[in-house]
């Protein structure tokens, strides 16, 4: 004002008023996909492309290589995985894998469950399980094995032993963090429902940590089916079918090295299987339904 | 009706009634019983959008205390839940999860969830607060009309003047931090429709200065 320059004023512009016409004179406003972005769209489809670009990339590099023995062309390793698993047994071997596991498994979930509960009711337990936790979560569980075989002999009670190790404490690090993460609204709600102890425990902390618990039980998954493999390339011998890990380490020796490339791709789908089906059906039906997860 | 400025304990104080805070000193009693420790007789609205399990559907959350208390069978309770959600008009989300509802819905679910333990007395800490102005104005008739039907004992928690002569029968004005009961006033015989009028104005008014005379002084 004291410069004498005008400020701009908002423009003003005639009123209208109008009535609108019914919505369906307008056009629709949803537009059909076409085929090729409904394929797109598709988070399977996608993957399946990449491997296959992958899969082409491993048969060109094999083909230029030429040898073999080190680094079989896809085609090969293909048939061979075919051929393991008419005439092998190599789906039977996968079976005895995941036998030993689904029992390491199981038992690591419920006793991390179980150790988390107790611990959150008390600040000591909290404590005990953070310190437990800060020790062994680093501890590769294969580095158990040698005490294992010392106290269980050779069999699968070591195995399982082992199992039970690398599951347990990824998954009460995870559950107890998302224990700790609940907020204070809902753990009032609970208890105003007049939900104490265990009950409590199991319909309110449970439920409202899943996400957590859920990534946590993805983790164990992960650590317990390298364990396993591991362990049986060392000491596969003692399982009585001998597992995917014994197939790999018998086949190297003979040096059937298509076989062993098989052995492997066998391991990683059964990898991807897991997470692609079991645990996004598991996320589609809880995480996602709720709203805890996008 | 607890009416005070914000910080000087008002949902301390109802935390308390409700039994999961402990006071230091003192003691609280309600019909001659101490309060100690939570339980569904005393049914808490809290401010929080995040009171509701979002693992549960939205007649799911309001059955669960029902259930969870011993108060009714799976049977009786989804009757009652679904009685109650019809007065807080959500019988077309009776099936959704929380995530999908605004934050006033969301409210009114757990406003139904409270009614439905038909508790001895209800415990709303400021739960209209985080509404737009329309929504606030809805729930606070249909309050007042649910306890027309009901004559619940209500522990209000406000912030709003207009709020608590409305809502209110009774409304203690609370000091600011730390928060004592300054007045207790009558506000039995005003809604909405005295809203403006004279003896209205007048209530509104003389609480204003009450609360007003304080942050003088403490500024002073
Ligand atoms: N009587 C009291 N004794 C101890 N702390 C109190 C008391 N009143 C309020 N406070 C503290 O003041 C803070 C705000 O209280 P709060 O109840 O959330 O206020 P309001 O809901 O009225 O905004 C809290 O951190 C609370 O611990
Ligand atoms: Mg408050």
């Amino acid at each position: 004002m004291a410069d004498g320059t005008a400020k701009p004023l908002p423009p003003s512009r005639p009123e209208f008023e109008r009535t609108l016409p019914p919505l369906g004179a307008v056009g629709d406003v949803a537009r059909p996909l076409t085929a090729f972005e409904k394929l797109t769209n598709l988070a399977s489809a996608r993957r399946i492309f990449l491997l296959l670009i992958l899969a082409a990339i491993w048969q060109a590099y094999g083909a230029w290589l030429s040898n073999p023995l080190i680094f079989p062309p896809f085609t090969d390793v293909a048939d061979a995985l075919w051929d393991s698993i008419l005439r092998r047994g190599l789906l039977w071997r996968a079976w005895a894998s995941i036998a030993v596991l689904a029992k390491g498994y199981v038992i690591g979930v419920v006793l991390a469950l179980v150790i988390t509960a107790l611990a959150v009711s008390t600040r000591v337990g909290s404590d005990l399980l953070s310190t437990l936790t800060a020790m062994f979560n680093p501890l590769p569980a294969i580095a158990l094995l040698p005490i294992a075989l010392l106290w269980f002999g050779l069999g699968e009670t070591s195995l399982v032993f082992v199992l039970v190790h690398s599951v347990l404490w990824p998954l009460a690090l995870n559950t107890h963090a998302g224990f700790t993460a609940v907020s204070d609204t809902l753990r009032m709600a609970g208890r105003n429902y007049g939900l104490t102890g265990i009950p409590y425990v199991i319909r309110i902390l449970i439920p409202a940590a899943f996400p957590s618990i859920l990534a946590g039980l993805k983790i164990a998954w992960a650590f317990a089916w390298r364990t396993l493999i591991a362990a049986e390339l060392v000491f596969g011998v003692s399982s009585r079918s001998g597992g995917l890990g014994w197939f790999i380490f018998e086949n190297r020796n003979e040096l059937n090295i298509p076989e062993v490339f098989a052995g492997l791709v066998m391991v990683i789908l059964i990898g991807l299987a897991v997470e692609a089906v079991v645990f996004r059906a598991v996320e589609a039906r809880t995480v996602r339904r709720w709203g805890m997860q996008r | 009706m607890l009416l005070g400025p914000s910080g000087c304990g008002k949902s301390s104080l109802l935390k308390s009634v409700g039994g999961f805070l402990k006071p230091v000193e003192g003691e609280i009693r309600l019909s001659g019983a101490e309060v100690d420790g939570p339980g569904p007789d005393r049914m808490m609205v809290f401010q929080e959008f995040d009171q509701l399990p979002p693992w549960k559907t939205v007649k799911e959350n309001v059955m669960f205390p029902l259930t969870a208390s011993g108060k009714l069978r799976r049977r009786e309770a989804e009757d009652r839940a679904r009685s109650y959600i019809a007065k807080v008009g959500l019988e077309r989300f009776a099936d959704v999860h929380p995530h999908m509802l605004s934050g006033g819905m969301k409210q009114r679910v757990a406003i139904a969830r409270a009614l439905a333990m038909e508790p001895a007395i209800l415990l709303m800490d400021e739960p209209f607060a985080a509404l737009d102005a329309l929504t606030r104005r809805k729930m606070q008739e249909e309050l007042l009309a649910l306890w027309e039907e009901a004559r619940f004992t209500v522990l209000f928690v406000t912030h709003s003047i207009e709020e608590a002569i409305v809502v209110g029968s009774r409304i203690l004005v609370m000091s600011p931090h730390p928060g004592r009961v300054k007045a207790e006033l009558d506000a039995d015989g005003f809604d909405h429709r005295s809203v403006g009028g004279e003896k209205f104005q007048k209530l509104q008014t003389r609480i204003h200065d009450m609360l007003f005379a304080d942050r003088i002084e403490s500024h002073g």
